[in-house]
């Protein structure tokens, strides 16, 4: 094994293992500090994979700003947060609904889970990525990327609509 | 010496190199709360720190008393009471947390530095090589990436402490670093949507930004504070904000929040908050440097390659690369003496003015910026 393969299985294992602490920690920030870690290791794999742009974008974007939100809003609502429901109380369906979700991901990684490597000496350099990435999200991708845009405006639409007290202005109510 | 260099391992090398440039930022952080003592002393009309002083070194004529004027020895001073004091554990703080919190804060502010190019020499067909730990093609971005994750520190610091004002402080840091660096992202990329022209490769790397300012001509070796003010102005704003630095200086604020997040610390793990601050504030500058003030560029429309023939330093790499990286440094450490003179003159934004500066002015006006230099320059550059 090269170092590099070395470092992949570490990482992967790193992130496994990160990944495992969020679901079990029953303390939120450490939860989520896990998640942190996690991801951390996701953009591990993703530098092992030669895929730099989305490593520094996962950490840009969810290990930068979205974990320190779920901190930020873990601390806002409760510091202490080892108070959760336990496993128990959840609802026959939800269960039923994840366990199905759950074989299915394990099957369908069983039965086509092989990626056919790209051939290396093909591949663009990190620089050069750039530009058919963002060629990609303009022109073959605009309209998943458009309804994602529009997906997160309504979200924060809703978000305003349920959080905001309206006194005084029925007029918009 | 340079032999023995050379054919050691990659990554000892590698190894030795970020050994060389902390050792370089560290005791520029450790300078720059002095500074910032003595800045401060020389704006409000006090003579500062001056009493300090090293029998041996304060008994040379002249250049003893300057330097203990200077108030060069209280950063000795300063260091050895961090280092000896009796570091105290507050009972009632998360212990790995707390302890978690000051080294969280050093790694990020180190980890950025590979990718700042500092200095460039010309090799022998005059091309300009850029000096750095890592050239990477995705240079700004990187630094973006790994400098956002210095939020943590505070977060836990605030967190972990227990106490109600750190907990406000770390609060008030989650929310401040993250609404700025919306704009301080926005407000680069007419930056680089002028400097990716039409047929190039395209690049997020700084060592190209200053490559652009270089070139000869009256446009050419503009620097982009002249072309892309409002994106300078809004990058200093939101480096400010992203620093912590006065009038942006939410999560300690001394006069509401005691110390905010660092109040339960003391000794050297205080000390290494500071350390961190300074540190980012280094980087932020370099940064700034490179992407507006022109770089290793002596002066604009003056590029180091026009000096490098004038001072017959062409054909000495390393003497060339030397002066490079004065120029550099020099430029750094203005703008760094600018972040002290801004501290000193602008009073503290209140809490509500920050969130209503980061949301409702600048980001607006960062989007702005974007579209009108995006339409100009698709017109431009057809």
């Amino acid at each position: 094994m090269t170092i590099g393969q070395i470092l992949f299985n570490l990482f992967a294992l790193f992130t496994l293992v990160m990944a495992a602490g969020v679901v079990l920690n029953k303390n939120a920030v450490n939860a989520a500090l896990c998640l942190l870690l996690c991801l951390v290791g996701v953009a591990g794999l993703f530098v092992g994979l030669n895929a730099y742009l989305l490593a520094f974008l996962l950490l840009l974007v969810y290990a930068g700003a979205i974990v320190a939100l779920f901190l930020f809003i873990v601390m806002l609502l409760d510091t202490r947060g080892d108070a959760r429901p336990t496993l128990n109380r959840l609802p026959l369906v939800a269960r039923i609904l994840a366990t199905g979700l759950i074989l299915g991901g394990v099957a369908s990684f069983l039965q086509r889970g092989r990626l056919v490597s790209p051939d290396i000496a093909g591949t663009v350099g990190v620089g050069a990525a750039l530009k058919p990435y963002a060629y990609q999200l303009f022109t073959t991708y605009l309209l998943p990327v458009q309804i994602l845009g529009f997906l997160l405006l309504i979200a924060m639409l809703g978000v305003i609509v349920l959080s905001k007290k309206f006194v005084g202005m029925e007029d918009i109510k | 010496m340079v032999e023995f260099y050379l054919q050691l391992h990659p990554v000892i090398q590698g190894l030795l190199k970020g050994l060389a440039v902390i050792l370089v930022i560290f005791p520029i952080g450790g300078a720059c709360s002095m500074a910032e003592r003595k800045v401060s002393a020389w704006i409000q009309g006090r003579p500062g720190p001056n009493r300090a002083s090293v029998p041996w070194i304060s008994w040379i004529p002249f250049l003893g008393t300057f330097l203990q004027r200077l108030g060069i020895f209280h950063v000795m001073a300063d260091g050895g009471k961090m280092l000896f004091k009796e570091d105290a554990l507050p009972g009632h703080v998360n212990k790995f947390y707390f302890i978690l919190a000051p080294i969280v804060a050093m790694i990020p502010a180190l980890t950025t530095v590979t990718t700042v190019p500092f200095g460039a020499y010309l090799d022998e067909a005059g091309r300009v090589i850029p000096l750095a730990l890592a050239n990477v093609d995705i240079g700004l971005l990187a630094i973006f990436a790994v400098s956002s994750l210095g939020v943590y520190s505070l977060i836990l610091a605030g967190w972990a402490s227990n106490s109600k004002y750190p907990f406000l402080g770390g609060v008030r840091a989650s929310a401040q670093l993250i609404s700025y660096e919306l704009s301080m992202t926005l407000s680069v990329v007419p930056l680089f949507l002028w400097v990716n022209e039409p047929g190039r490769e395209a690049t997020l790397g700084l060592g190209r930004v200053v490559e652009f300012q270089s070139q000869p001509g009256f446009m050419g070796g503009m620097w982009f504070l002249f072309i892309m003010p409002v994106s300078a102005f809004i990058f200093l704003t939101s480096l400010f904000a992203e620093t912590n630095r006065q009038p942006f200086d939410m999560p300690e604020s001394e006069s509401d929040l005691v110390g905010g997040f660092h109040t339960e610390y003391g000794a050297f793990k205080w000390g290494l908050f500071f350390v961190a601050e300074y540190a980012h504030m280094v980087i932020g500058s370099a940064v700034f440097t490179l992407l507006f003030l022109g770089g290793w560029n002596p002066l604009p429309w003056v590029s180091l390659a026009d000096m490098a023939t004038w001072v017959h330093l062409a054909d000495q790499p390393i003497l060339l690369g030397v002066l490079s990286i004065g120029i550099f440094l020099g430029k750094v450490l203005a703008m760094i003496f600018f972040f002290m003179w801004v501290r000193w003159t602008v009073p503290r934004f209140r809490y509500d003015q920050v969130m209503e500066i980061g949301w409702k002015k600048l980001l607006p006006l960062a989007i702005a910026n974007l579209l009108a230099y995006a339409i100009g320059i698709a017109i431009i550059q057809k």
